[in-house]
């Protein structure tokens, strides 16, 4: 394009001259002021309830502006931590990094930005809002532009907020493939398919490495390394991190009660990161732990440990003391290690064959397991005591409750239901089935029912119903079960409770008269369930099961011995794991009150220290 | 009478304000024998410090290279990611990014205009850029948060959608600077003390600017249609229409002539692109800042930015960080190589003149 050239003229400039008749544009700072824009990326403000302290903000920062600092007035809840970011305005450079990568949208940007100061000190401020801080920030009215400082903001004032399209970290997990709903309730194979290679890298990205699920999980694993290591394509570098802290992986894997995902801090505005499954992927992946993890026992000591129980606090025991190189035998009374997980998690959840590669595993280092021996039975206790240097129980919970109502005993137990489904003969179940109990365990139950009528009476129909005495939102069973089981059809009857099981005249069950639930627990909390006794309801059926919970039979051990006891019916144990009775140590769901295998998990690691102490003195 | 030849310390001084870039000079009298630049008041050792940085990191970072249009900086280091690691931007995107890119360079222009403005003393001209591009500045401040360093095209797009009525905004600007071009032209470009100030200043051939790596306005200036957004067409700029505008005589006064018709065609490329663009999607979200691997590879990407060609290097060994990053900056041979050529038989006077109409930033010499 060639542009004519206008004729030049000294005399054109004139006409700038009708601008001295104009308003000008420019205002008197600071008498007057405009306001900065919506999207302003001033100071900090950060909502201290909402902040988790995971210190994602110090480091994505680019100019290691921020530094997380110790908070001690703030009581840390699990899965947070004590520590809020401090930004340094010497360096900072407000590019909103820090906003875009916070997990809980706690950090924000408002529109202040005028700080004068002659100490350089007060450039390095502990961001707050005006939720926790009332001095600092004051209303619109109040706020005069001579004040403005750090200290003196102004209050509903953000900026530069976040915005989950815009996030820095992926809100939604990969999704985990599953096999469909019409095939699931016909079958016992496991429902989640696993993830892929690219699936679990996929999913093993998202993690931000801020380490608070590694403080809520009770046994503490590395998640952070394993996670990295599974996104790095090392499956075998993630197994040896996690062998470093949970030696059942394929078991934990598929029924963690996954502390960890609870406190994730995607979970905060979006999914959890999968840390169970990607477990799960490690443990599969490697087809052989044991070329892979390539551990082998310490030198021996010539220390002799007897565990009781094979479930996943026996086990984990008997890992880390063979590990340190110390002689250890298992006994239990099941043809199969495994303990609880071998006959309580359904087999489309934990087939048998995940138990029998971690137990597999842990028997080829050496640990010698004696299964169908109960301890008390088979063999004594006291023999144990005096033929071993010292003894780990891990008997866990495996007497199921009974609701003792009219005509009980006519019930099937649960526990008695799984493990003869799982690992005995099957069952054969009938067309209407009521599962008593609102836990895990019941709808475990009311689900493998289900999956069995569907097997046994493919043309019929047949019908699975479950009553508990709390109603839907104080159900302790987790919401993927419930879910799981509402969508394959399970009929639940919250807040009724059995009154009777009525027999017909062959003396073979017909049903539960159940009655209304007032209140399952009493003031302070108890469990102390009350009933409307007017409000009865009929339900039929051909076959109970009562899962209302289970105990633990202690009756092996002497009452010479004296066992002591908490307030909670748990067995007593100092801080190195041992019991009342000297040399005698404890874990698993007898000690703690989560009553799951991480924990039980944890608890070994802990005798596990506490037994090398004594047989080190002794 | 025979002359001493001196030698002449002239700076460290630059557009506005003094303290970084000096010209050392060996004059004769008031007439330049050589002239050499020296840059380096201002190194930061951004493409060494990006070394250390991750991808992620880096992205607010690139923009100081260049304060006086940092967005240029911010599309060739996204573009550079990008095509390493192999990104899809949504379409909305590359016309939010035209529009943000088209009011860099006007708002980078009209600052040009006023330092050139006033150098030669045109201080009402000088003021009337200023305030045009503050309300350019507005606009950005509206859109990204902050008025100077934008921090806003990121690798995978841009980082927020455009704000209820931002259109009706730029528009609402374009229109005022359109109304105000005549006011200009009158004061400034139709202005015979400007043509006598201006002419024949720092002029230049069309052979020697090649030779010189001369891109630009510089070139343009010489009548070469020198423009990557039509060799080399990014973002969306093969979906609008514009026109390279050139003049013959590489003199100061051809480059200010470029500088203001270019600033006409971006105001019709920003309306197209209103116009044009389309909805949905403006970011694809990009992977875990902290966990982000970009495969192995090298790349060479290039935009028009408001000085000339724009150009980025950039080596990535599969690492969460880049392995090598180089600039190529238009400051750079326009303010080194073509400057020394300029100045040599040049007036002591006319250095500031030269100098600002090769329209410098210091900055991106000292990257």
């Amino acid at each position: 394009m060639k542009t004519k050239t206008a004729k030049k003229s000294f005399l054109t400039p004139l006409k700038a001259a009708k601008y001295l008749f104009m308003k000008p544009i420019t205002f008197k700072f600071p008498f007057q002021t405009r306001e900065a824009s919506q999207r302003y990326r001033g100071f900090h403000l950060n909502d201290w309830e909402k902040c988790t302290g995971c210190g994602n903000c110090a480091d994505i920062c680019p100019n290691e502006a921020i530094t997380m600092t110790e908070i001690p007035e703030i009581e840390a809840k699990p899965g947070e931590k004590n520590e809020r970011p401090r930004i340094d305005y010497g360096r900072c450079c407000f590019c909103g990094l820090c906003v875009d990568i916070c997990p809980p949208g706690s950090l924000r940007l408002s529109r202040d930005y005028i700080h004068i100061d002659h100490a350089t000190d007060s450039f390095v401020y502990l961001p707050k809002d005006e939720k926790n801080d009332r001095e600092r920030f004051v209303a619109k009215e109040d706020y005069s532009l001579f004040k403005a400082s750090l200290a003196h903001r102004k209050e509903d004032y953000e900026g530069f907020v976040s915005d989950l399209d815009f996030t820095l970290f992926e809100p939604q997990r990969v999704k985990m493939p599953e096999i469909t709903l019409k095939e699931r309730k016909n079958t016992f194979i496991e429902e989640v398919i696993g993830y892929s290679k690219d699936e679990a890298k996929e999913e093993a990205l998202r993690c931000l490495e801020c380490k608070l699920c590694e403080d809520a999980c009770p046994a503490h694993l590395k998640i952070h390394d394993y996670i990295r290591a599974i996104y790095e394509d090392k499956p075998d570098e993630s197994l040896r991190k996690i062998f470093e802290d949970n030696p059942i992986p394929a078991i934990c894997g598929r029924i963690c009660m996954k502390h960890c995902e609870d406190v994730c801090s995607l979970s905060l505005r979006g999914e959890a990161l999968s840390i169970r499954w990607l477990k799960r992927y490690a443990s599969d992946t490697i087809a052989d732990y044991k070329t892979t993890l390539e551990l082998k026992p310490s030198k021996p000591t010539g220390k002799k440990v007897a565990i009781i129980g094979a479930g996943p606090s026996g086990l984990s025991e008997a890992y880390f003391l063979r590990l340190k190189g110390n002689e250890v035998t298992v006994f239990d009374s099941l043809p199969k290690g495994g303990g609880m997980m071998l006959i309580g998690p359904p087999p489309y959840r934990l087939p048998v064959s995940s138990i029998e590669k971690d137990v597999n595993y842990i028997a080829s280092l050496g640990v010698e397991f004696k299964f169908n021996t109960t301890v008390g039975k088979d063999i004594l206790f006291e023999d144990l005591l005096e033929s071993y240097d010292a003894v780990y129980i891990a008997i866990g919970t495996h007497v199921s409750r009974s609701t003792r109502v009219k005509n009980s005993e006519k019930c099937m137990l649960a526990l008695d239901f799984l493990s003869e489904n799982k690992i005995g003969k099957g069952v054969k179940v009938g067309k209407e089935i009521i599962v008593i109990g609102g836990g895990n365990v019941a709808l475990d139950v009311a689900r493998e029912a289900l999956r069995l009528q569907n097997i046994q009476y493919p043309e019929e129909e047949t019908v699975t119903k479950t009553i508990s005495l709390e109603d839907w939102d104080e159900m302790p069973a987790t919401e993927e079960e419930t879910d799981g089981a509402k969508e394959e059809g399970v009929i639940f009857n919250p807040a009724w409770g059995p009154k009777e099981v009525k027999l017909d005249e062959k003396g073979n069950v017909s049903g539960v008269l159940c009655m209304k639930v007032k209140s399952v627990f009493d003031e302070e909390g108890r469990f102390h369930p009350t009933f409307y006794e007017e409000k009865e309801m009929f339900l039929k059926a051909d076959m109970i099961i009562e899962a209302i919970g289970q105990g633990s039979d202690f009756s092996f051990i002497p009452e010479n011995l004296k066992l002591e006891f908490t307030e909670r019916r748990k067995v007593k144990i100092d801080k190195n794991g041992q019991t009342s009775i000297p040399r005698v140590f404890a874990g698993g769901d007898i000690v703690n009150i989560n009553l799951d295998a991480v924990t039980a998990i944890a608890d070994a690691k802990l005798a596990a220290e506490g037994i090398d102490k004594v047989l080190l003195k002794g | 009478m025979s002359q001493r030849e001196l030698e002449l310390f002239f700076g460290p001084q630059h557009l506005g304000m003094v303290g970084n870039f000096s010209i050392t000079l060996n004059v004769k009298g008031d007439r330049i024998v050589e002239a050499r630049a020296n840059p380096g008041y201002l190194h930061r050792g951004f493409e060494k410090l990006m070394e250390y940085r991750n991808w992620t990191q880096n992205f607010p970072m690139v923009c100081r290279i260049n304060v006086v249009e940092p967005d240029s900086m911010e599309m060739v280091y996204a573009m550079a990611v990008e095509s390493l690691a192999g990104i899809e931007v949504p379409e909305r995107a590359h016309y939010i990014r035209m529009i943000v890119l088209e009011l860099a360079r006007l708002a980078s222009h009209l600052f040009g205009a006023w330092a050139y403005s006033n150098m030669l003393g045109f201080d009402t001209v000088a003021q009337w850029a200023m305030a045009y591009r503050d309300y350019v500045l507005d606009l950005f401040e509206e859109l990204v948060g902050g008025r100077v360093y934008h921090i806003y095209i990121c690798p995978g797009g841009v980082r927020r959608d455009l704000p209820d009525g931002f259109e009706e905004k730029v528009m609402k600007f374009l229109e005022a600077l359109g109304g105000h071009v005549p006011d200009f032209d009158a004061a400034l470009f139709n202005n015979r003390i400007f043509y006598e100030r201006a002419k024949d200043i720092g002029k230049i051939d069309a052979k020697e600017a090649v030779e010189l790596g001369a891109t630009g306005q510089v070139l343009r200036a010489v009548g070469i249609k020198y423009d990557i957004r039509k060799i080399e067409p990014y973002a969306a700029y093969n979906n609008v229409n514009f026109e390279i505008p050139v003049r013959e005589d590489g003199d100061a006064y051809s480059r200010l002539w470029v500088i203001r018709d270019e600033m006409l065609q971006s105001a019709s490329i920003i309306m197209q692109c209103i116009e044009k663009m389309p909805k949905g999607k403006v970011y694809t979200r990009t992977p875990n800042p902290f966990k982000w691997l970009i495969p192995e590879g090298e790349t060479y990407v290039r935009v028009e930015s408001s000085r000339g060609e724009l150009g980025l290097y950039m080596v990535s060994n599969g690492g969460n960080r880049p392995y090598r990053v180089h600039f190529r900056t238009p400051s750079f041979t326009n303010g080194i190589l073509v400057l020394e050529k300029l100045l040599e038989n040049a007036s002591i006077a006319d250095v500031g003149n030269i100098m600002i109409s090769l329209y410098v930033v210091a900055p991106e010499i000292d990257r």
